[in-house]
């Protein structure tokens, strides 16, 4: 907390001092914040505060949900403003396209596909260079000097001349008068104190003393509590049941049918779970999906042999695989289903009165959930608000296109009809089960090289669910071809002359969604792994082989370069029972990844380190780009080792983290990050690092014992 | 009615026997730090002190915490948890955070029985808490970090 106030100044730090408890917090809810500055606030632009005692509230128009956006949007405002870094807090933005749409996304609201930073550069900085100049103007009128002898530094106005300074909060009420400039001029990158240099996440506090706030501990007055009932198997629909029964139970107001399953709502949680135990339910099966993965399995095999939709062809694929047998590499790949998991299990609270559906949620593509919140509530869209809460994770998880829990949340609060809000909390549980998984894939892969050693043919069929179609983002789908399906072999960076990519987008009735780096994650490891054995096949070192055919991919290379020489891949060292790398581009951030296996006493083989480089255009935080990189290294690490879930009869096996089997700190390997110094502008962070590990790993499996790994996962699931 | 010691004060409420402490805490009291992560003992978000002994608060009936002293996140104070709380902010520990109160309270009971920690104690004692953005290494290093600056201060 003393860091918070420290650099603001003696007097102002007494005032904070008595407003602190909302200070630590480092997150409040708009409402809060409207009631307790309504004084005299200065706010340029939709996505600063200041008031007057010199704090700088940034509004962060993205989630956060671990990703450090909300640190990194800050930033770049801080940067601009020459704010203390310990005067500057983050709310999150609420349901207001017109004002925090995506700049990548048109007129919607939302975040997602790494696409924060990217978008909100250049915005966030002019916001910050807005406000400044307001302020120097300001203060130049204060003290009636010229504007352009007024500096700002670290949340300090002087004037030299007069040798005159102050905090922000003193000229906040003049300021609020100065009409606010269009042209604002933006520093040049060789002045910057906070992009590019360490800061202190915003928020850590509050998330070690138990005081920041997610959706599951919005707390509001009369409100009740629900669980649901999922049906057994995706889409069953229930036919009867003994709820009025249930409904008698002490504590519980009320059991009734909604779109998605059985809702149980009560007192609270304990109450509510104990009560959804007694639910006896007759499911209608007959639109249900009762395939087990085998099933689904059998079915992609057979899927394999046929041709798919062509989604890119190059010279003459079958005639150069033929006439190359002798350097043919064949190979299959299975990818099984996988589950987000995030720690804060799926939740979201509604309340439907006056006309108004308010939602309290980790929400996470607001113009969608707006929509589906509208029709749940029968209200229309501009009835509707989001009050944007941190999210206990995500990866993925929460941008359902059907705003799955949402709907659950405003379904209740409407059948309920008396004004009073309603939290849906699932279990952990609910959650493996609850479907909206990364989708399972199949591929064949055939590829060749020459007598050179180098590659002539590529020949990639891809089996797998669409997750765009029938959604708002069908749109993304062209000729058929689902974009996320095919990232990373459609966009194969090797310089291969006859190249041919498949696709079939089977219809199974298993909810699948975006998942962190999506195709990045089954496209990449195949390609990858079939990389490596092409490279064997011609009697090449890995990265060697890339060398030749990343000519024009220099920015793939050089990530690789730069982790090779990091590792020092070619003198390697004699711990290394197995060496393994591999590179991917996600979103447009490019990383490669070592990694080293060595012997260990009882279990075989472990992993002694992984190395990493990024190329992530310009960097503002580059600690949090090495938690991101280190986070979505192991996130791809227990995919490829444990992660998975099965199907039998349609019933999902796994439920919870024992049969779901995630990554302890035991099994962390050590992790060393490197980014590669770029000028190019700046991407995204929380996917790109998950990619390359699974087939860095599987080379360095392969490298270490002779056996190909082409089954996810590696190891078998518990 | 129950009456429980925690956080320093003793506080009274009705629940069902049953009731998990976890969710007495959190519904009955307002002590929305101490989290949900599984409800069955497997993730450790919901670690909270029983008389200086970490435990999972989803698996302890609140009729059977007795006399016994609770202590959650909110109610952890003095120089160890500070320790902990400034090192985890130094080196950016948390990403979404939500598993955190559960690791600092881990890490808390692990400093107070091992004062300088090496990487199996570390291992041993926060095997139980699981991190989904992943932070375990820099949990490592500010459980060390802390470690060494309690040192210094002593």
């Amino acid at each position: 907390m003393n860091r918070q106030i420290s650099s603001v100044g003696r007097r102002t730090a007494l005032k904070l001092a008595a407003g602190a408890s909302a200070l630590i917090v480092g997150w409040r809810s708009n409402a809060q914040a409207t009631l307790q500055e309504s004084e005299a606030v200065l706010s340029p632009n939709p996505f600063i505060r200041i008031d007057s005692t010199g704090l700088v509230t940034v509004i962060s128009k993205h989630l956060e949900m671990g990703q450090g956006v909300s640190t990194g949007l800050a930033t770049l405002v801080a940067e601009e403003l020459d704010a203390a870094w310990a005067q500057v807090r983050v709310e999150l933005a609420p349901l207001d396209p017109a004002r925090f749409n995506n700049l990548g996304w048109g007129r919607m609201q939302g975040t997602g596909s790494s696409s924060s930073i990217a978008n909100a550069y250049d915005q966030m900085r002019q916001a910050g260079a807005a406000a400044r100049s307001v302020l120097v103007s300001a203060a130049a009128k204060a003290w009636s000097v010229p504007a352009d002898e007024v500096t700002v530094s670290q949340g300090t106005i002087f004037h030299r001349g007069t040798r005159r300074s102050g905090g922000f909060g003193q000229f906040v009420a003049i300021a609020r008068d100065i009409p606010v400039p269009k042209d604002v001029r933006l520093k040049a990158a060789a002045d910057f104190t906070l992009v590019g240099k360490h800061v202190r996440a915003i928020g850590n506090r509050a998330k070690t003393d138990g005081t920041a706030k997610y959706t599951i501990d919005v707390a509001l007055p009369g409100m009740r509590t629900a669980a649901i009932l999922h049906p057994p198997v995706f889409g069953a629909k229930p036919i009867s049941s003994n709820k009025k029964e249930v409904q008698s139970l002490p504590g519980i107001d009320l059991v009734d049918t909604i779109s998605s399953g059985i809702a149980v709502v009560g007192t609270d949680f304990w109450t509510v779970l104990r009560a959804r135990d007694k639910l006896r339910v007759e499911w209608d099966l007959s639109n249900s999906e009762q395939r087990g993965s085998s099933e689904i399995r059998e079915e992609y095999a057979k899927l394999l042999d046929q041709p798919g939709t062509i989604v890119r062809n190059e010279g003459d694929v079958a005639g150069s695989l033929s006439s190359h047998g002798d350097g043919l590499v064949e190979a299959e790949f299975e990818f099984p289903f996988l589950a987000h998991a995030p720690m804060e299990p799926i939740n979201c609270v509604a309340q439907i009165a006056d006309g108004r559906c308010e939602v309290w949620a980790g929400a996470q593509i607001h113009s969608i959930d707006q929509q589906n919140i509208a029709k749940a509530s029968g209200l229309s869209p501009d009835q509707v608000q989001i009050h944007t809460m941190i999210a206990g994770g995500s990866f993925g998880r929460r941008t359902t296109p059907d705003s799955d829990v949402m709907v659950e949340a405003v379904e209740i609060a409407r059948l309920l009809g008396d004004g009073r809000p309603v939290k849906v909390q699932w279990t952990r549980e609910d959650d493996v089960r609850g479907g909206r998984y990364r989708p399972a894939y199949t591929h064949r892969l055939r590829a060749a090289v020459g007598r050179d050693g180098i590659p002539v043919a590529w020949d990639h069929r891809i089996v797998g669910q669409s997750f765009l179609t029938g959604t708002p983002f069908q749109g993304a789908i062209k000729d058929g071809i689902d974009p996320t399906s095919v990232k990373g072999a459609r966009d194969l960076p090797y310089d291969i002359p006859n190249l041919r990519v498949e696709l079939h987008s089977p219809k199974i009735g298993v909810p699948v969604l975006w998942w962190r780096s999506n195709g990045g994650t089954h496209n990449g490891f195949a390609t990858e792994v079939v990389v490596d054995e092409l490279a064997r096949k011609a009697g090449v070192d890995p990265v060697v082989f890339r060398r030749r055919l990343l000519v024009k991919s220099p920015r793939h290379l050089a990530a690789l370069e730069l982790v090779a020489e990091k590792a020092r891949w070619f003198e390697r060292p004699s711990s290394a029972k197995g060496w393994g790398i591999a590179v991917h581009e996600a979103y447009g951030s490019y990383v490669a990844q070592v990694v080293e296996l060595q012997d260990a006493d009882r279990e075989g083989l472990r992993i002694r380190r992984v190395f990493c480089a990024v190329d992530c255009g310009k960097v503002v935080n580059p600690d949090i780009v090495r938690a991101q990189m280190e986070g979505g290294i192991l996130y791809g690490l227990e995919a490829a080792m444990f992660g998975s879930i099965t199907l039998k009869d349609g019933r999902v096996q796994q439920s919870s983290f024992d049969t779901y089997r995630v990554l302890r700190m035991s099994e962390a390997p050590p992790i060393e990050v490197h980014i590669v110094p770029s000028d190019a502008p700046s991407r995204g962070v929380g996917e790109p690092g998950t990619p390359p590990i699974g087939p860095a790993l599987a080379n360095a499996y392969f490298d270490a014992t002779g056996i190909r790994v082409r089954r996810l996962p590696m190891f078998a699931n518990g | 009615m129950f009456k429980l010691k925690i956080d320093g004060t003793t506080r009274s409420f009705d629940a069902q026997d049953d009731m998990p402490l976890l969710w007495a805490l959190r519904e009955k009291l307002g002590k929305t730090g101490t989290k949900f992560g599984c409800g069955r003992g497997l993730c450790g978000a919901c670690t909270v002190l029983l008389d200086d002994v970490p435990v999972r608060s989803c698996g302890v009936a609140v009729s059977d915490v007795g006399g016994a002293k609770v202590t959650t996140i909110e109610g952890l104070t003095g120089k160890v948890v500070e320790a902990l709380r400034d090192a985890w902010d130094q080196l950016n520990v948390p990403q979404c955070g939500y598993c955190q109160s559960g690791q600092i309270v881990s890490a808390v009971a692990l400093i107070k029985t091992h004062a300088n920690p090496s990487d199996a104690d570390i291992d041993a004692a926060m095997e139980g808490n699981l991190c989904r953005c992943h932070s375990y290494q820099r949990i490592k290093a500010a459980i060390r970090l802390a470690a060494k600056q309690l040192e210094a201060n002593q």
